[in-house]
């Protein structure tokens, strides 16, 4: 197929041939095994929204059981079969099940692929204006691995056994166990396949990125003119690239202690009446493989979601980000960071104390530049003009989230008070909100945004903000009162707290967030409804709803294969000039020369029209920001 | 029948759901747009303000009026100084939190969409910047530094006086040992001597083993040194005693230890808090399987000579298990009678005969 050949490099090719080609090809090459990153986007984001309402649905279930412990949940049977008990209760370790499922589910499948694949695939090509990824095929293969991964994923929940239920982190030995729990039977044999194929198609991707947005940059579009997002995703393939195959290795480790024999983690267990063999491993070990992915994996979740939402903020604000350099400065500061930081997981699993001492000081040292974006985003709206587009809401809601959230980190990195909050739902608050909620947010806020340029259609505004409004107060209605119940000190991956005295209250705000969640999960079909009815019936969206400066908004309604028709524009400004003073429009967008903005321009700005002449790329560096 | 008429009332409610959202619509279509967008972002300022002022309204109200009941009492010495840093450290965030969520909902309201206003260029201000770089650094430091002091008491090394107790978790229970009267040490397990009856794996051939006891709850002496040695037996559990702010994981084939002090005794907890019926509990916090949230065992502090009564009333474990003799060298057999108690047996047993016979005549 023709337009498969198209590399951005050869330009003069595909400036003159692409739209001849555009409406070659068939269904399978058009839809499902495409190259373009638009459609690949797409593709990432439909099978994320199908991931979330699953993860989201595993979560309401298993809130019924700790909100509401005495009801008869026998009309779940036609669903659940067997793992509803003859009393009509959930099993119990079902539940755990649902625990491990909804926690894989939500980090990996929605938060990372979901909203990275999404987010990224589309927005890099876009806005740093390239024609496409580097490689359109590896990026294709990237999706297809993904959606390999999730077939096996989503089969695993209907083994006999059940899914993996050894908790998201999988720590051996229970995971290593089938005798410990049923789950790390077949489950979790399927659970280390899924993952291991995610953990391809997500370093594809990654690689990708990062090619990307080194190499296929527009004239004009040196680092300093990138939009913040792109900053994000490129600090996030970064995490991801060096994060990922730690978690590689722990999985073929844990699939050796499972399978061949071997005792990386296991040592000394006696279980099901009889003495293993196994002798000399460590389970600490496998914590700090896991964990050596899994911190920045936090920040894998939540740089996109917190690019997405610095774009959306500067725009609807109608003034520029406060601080760009800041913004660049503090994700890259979070990123390093990001990568020793993660045995804060770990205070009270055996492991050296001084080493926990080490871990409490860059932990906190990691707020520091997380507490520098916040006021940063408060600052960007302070003196705006802001306009409450629904992805305005959901980007104010994740910078509210990221406060809430973050800043209960500052006790739980603290080494000495985390003793007691570990593992309790303290932590489940902090986390849901910080790096959950915040980043879903972002990933909402995102589609609110981009719905226009992925399909040429408008949704539903009073919709979206409806759909903000409960989501919003459905969210701190079930994550704040867990803050209560954890400094109670009542432990996580609880089926019930009725076994002991200390942890027998607080059935009321139990029942609140149970009911609280049901209300929010509710909400996200006035979403699903004006996502998929806005597809089709949406009113048709005008070149530049949001009045934003990024290229993406430069391209046709419904960008082909190329993205641009003709030559790609060429970028002179930064992507925040909104409402500079003495321009007529309340933006400037990247592309627009200085030489025809003399009004507007700072005295500096003047200087560049000389350089603008050449018809050079711009690579002196801008020296207002 | 039922759900079916459930099921029709569904997809009629959806269907006029959908309605309204259709006219809606046409009659949006009408409505000039701009004017629209002003009005409803009226709608959203307002909502915001009365979001933060009803939201922190709430967490202030709740947090003081049920203080109570979402505070354990604390009954260790180290609980006490990590308390403390919790308190401390939950004002400056507070603080913080209040004055940032302020200021930004403020914002959103003051600032909303105005169409004969402009925003400013604003792009930077350094000394802003620096500020609330260098201030939030500041504080944090603060809170590190003290915290670590904490952390370095806490898990420096136990004094060579404490009280060796020691915990193992197994699906889906604990079981103690403690090192027994005559020798006070714990005597050498090993995994592989494991079996229905030697739960700890106790390595016979230790002499240190012959007198220790398995205890049905757990004691502690108040105000002295209390050193957990904890172990697991299969997968990973984690000690929790939440009155005593104390956590360790227990993990296969490593020990991992923890160090505190009780300050309150049952009944003097039990005075405090006005339940004549509290207990101390203890639980698992590490996901170990089906039985993960039934992991309760009973905590007992005791005066320190109440406790001392306690730990010599309780029988041995190999006086419990004579069996078991057999695995004991020859060399150490009359240490082992004497250490386990057991040379009393034969004494219990004629004197437990002869009342037996007094009541029989």
């Amino acid at each position: 197929m023709a337009t498969i050949d198209i590399h951005p490099q050869t330009e003069v090719h595909h400036d003159d041939h692409e739209h001849d080609h555009e409406h070659h090809g068939n269904f399978w090459t058009n839809y499902i095994f495409c190259q373009d990153h638009k459609v690949i986007a797409k593709q990432f984001l439909i099978t994320g929204i199908f991931w979330a309402l699953l993860g989201g649905m595993l979560s309401v279930i298993f809130r019924l059981q700790l909100g509401f412990p005495d009801a008869n949940l026998e009309w779940l049977r036609p669903i659940l079969g067997g793992w509803i008990t003859g009393d009509g209760k959930i099993d119990t370790e079902f539940y755990l099940a649902l625990v491990t499922m909804h926690g894989t589910i939500m980090v990996f499948f929605v938060l990372t692929a979901g909203l990275s694949g999404t987010f990224s695939n589309f927005l890099i090509p876009l806005q740093i204006g390239a024609r496409d990824m580097a490689s359109g095929f590896m990026n294709m293969l990237s999706y297809w691995f993904f959606f390999l991964s999730s077939v096996i994923m989503f089969t695993s929940l209907f083994l006999s056994t059940g899914p993996a239920g050894g908790g998201w982190t999988i720590y051996p030995p229970l995971s290593a166990l089938p005798q410990a729990i049923s789950g790390s039977g077949l489950g979790m044999t399927l659970w280390l396949v899924a993952m291991a194929l995610f953990i391809v198609s997500s370093l594809l991707g990654g690689i990708n990125y990062i090619t990307t947005v080194i190499n296929m940059r527009t004239k004009g579009m040196s680092f300093t003119k990138m939009p913040l997002t792109i900053w994000a995703f490129f600090f996030t393939a970064i995490i991801g690239v060096l994060s990922f195959p730690v978690l590689f290795s722990a999985a073929l480790l844990l699939i050796f202690d499972r399978s061949f024999g071997t005792s990386f983690f296991l040592s000394d267990i006696y279980i099901g009446g009889e003495a293993l063999p196994n002798q000399g491993g460590s389970p600490v070990l496998f914590q700090h493989l896991f964990w050596f992915l899994g911190h920045p994996e936090v920040y894998i979740v939540l740089l996109p979601a917190l690019g997405l939402s610095s774009e959306i903020i500067a725009t609807n604000s109608r003034k520029p980000i406060f601080g760009y350099k800041a913004m660049v400065g503090s994700m890259l500061f979070i990123a390093i960071l990001s990568f020793v930081v993660w045995a804060h997981h770990m205070f009270v699993t055996g492991m050296n104390p001084f080493l926990g001492s080490i871990f409490t000081l860059l932990t906190l040292i990691i707020a520091v530049p997380s507490a520098v974006k916040i006021f940063n985003y408060v600052a960007t709206l302070w003196k705006g003009n802001i306009i409450f587009t629904p992805a305005m809401l959901f980007s104010i809601g994740l910078v509210s989230f990221f406060l809430t959230g973050g800043i209960t980190g500052i006790f739980l990195g603290n080494s000495a008070v985390d003793i007691q909050l570990h593992d309790t739902y303290f932590v489940v608050a902090h986390f849901h909100l910080v790096m959950g909620s915040a980043s879903f947010f972002g990933m909402m806020a995102g589609v609110y945004h981009w719905f226009p340029k992925m399909f040429g259609r408008m949704m539903d505004y009073k919709l979206g903000q409806l759909h903000f409004w409960i989501t919003f107060v459905g969210v701190y209605l079930v994550f704040f009162p867990m803050h209560y119940i954890g400094i109670a000190g009542f432990p996580r991956r609880y089926y019930s707290w009725t076994n002991f005295e200390t942890f027998n209250s607080f059935a009321d705000l139990n029942m609140l967030v149970s009911a609280a969640a049901i209300l929010t999960m509710v909400a996200q079909f006035i979403f699903l409804f004006n996502f998929f009815y806005s597809i089709f019936r949406g009113k048709p969206a005008p070149a530049n709803p949001w009045n934003s400066n990024t290229l993406e908004w430069t391209t046709p309604r419904n960008p082909g294969h190329g993205n641009w028709v003709g030559e790609i524009p060429t970028v002179y400004r930064w992507p925040y000039d909104y409402s500079k003073p003495g321009s007529k429009d309340d933006f400037i967008p990247q592309h627009i020369p200085y030489s025809e903005t003399p009004e507007s321009n700072l005295p500096h700005e003047n200087e560049l029209i000389k350089l603008e002449m050449g018809n050079e790329a711009i690579v002196v560096e801008n020296k207002k920001h | 029948m039922m759900s079916l008429i459930i099921g029709l009332g569904l997809v009629l409610v959806l269907g006029i759901l959908y309605m309204i959202f259709r006219i809606s619509n046409l009659v949006g279509l009408v409505k000039n747009e701009e004017e629209d967008i002003e009005s409803g972002n009226n709608i959203h300022g307002y909502l915001f303000m009365a979001f933060i002022i009803l939201g922190l309204g709430l967490f202030f109200w709740y947090s003081f009026t049920h203080f109570k009941s979402y505070t354990l009492p604390v009954a260790s010495e180290h609980g006490v100084v990590t308390d403390n840093l919790f308190w401390v450290s939950m004002v400056v965030i507070v603080v913080a939190f209040v004055i940032i969520s302020l200021a930004m909902f403020w914002f959103i309201f003051k600032y909303r969409y105005n169409k004969n206003r402009r925003a400013e260029y604003i792009a930077d201000n350094h000394v802003l910047e620096i500020v609330w770089t260098v201030i939030p650094a500041i504080v944090l430091a603060l809170l590190i530094f003290s915290g670590l002091r904490a952390w370095n008491d806490i898990t420096g090394p136990a004094s060579k006086e404490a009280e060796v107790v020691e915990l193992v978790g197994q699906q889906w229970y604990w079981t103690v040992r403690y090192p027994g009267v005559k020798d006070n040490q714990l005597g050498h397990h090993n995994y592989k001597l494991i079996d229905a009856s030697n739960e700890f794996g106790l390595d016979l051939t230790d002499k240190n083993s012959f007198d220790d006891f398995k205890a049905s709850e757990l004691h502690f002496p108040k105000g002295k040194e209390i050193l957990l040695k904890i172990r697991a037996k299969d997968v990973l559990h984690s000690v929790f005693l939440p009155h005593f702010r104390v956590k360790m994981d227990a993990v296969p084939g490593m020990q991992t230890t923890f160090k505190f002090i009780a300050t309150k005794t049952t009944d003097e907890m039990r005075e405090e808090t006005g339940n004549s019926k509290f207990n101390y509990e203890m639980a698992c916090t590490e996901i170990c399987g089906k039985g993960h949230f039934s992991m309760r065992f009973l905590v007992v502090v005791d005066e320190p000579e109440a406790y001392e009564k306690w730990k010599v009333s309780q029988e041995t474990w190999l006086k419990l298990n004579p069996d078991y003799m057999k695995y004991v060298p020859d060399g150490l057999k009359e240490a082992a009678m004497i250490n386990s108690g057991m040379d009393n047996i034969s004494n219990t047993a004629t004197q437990a005969t002869a009342t037996t016979v007094s009541i029989a005549n």
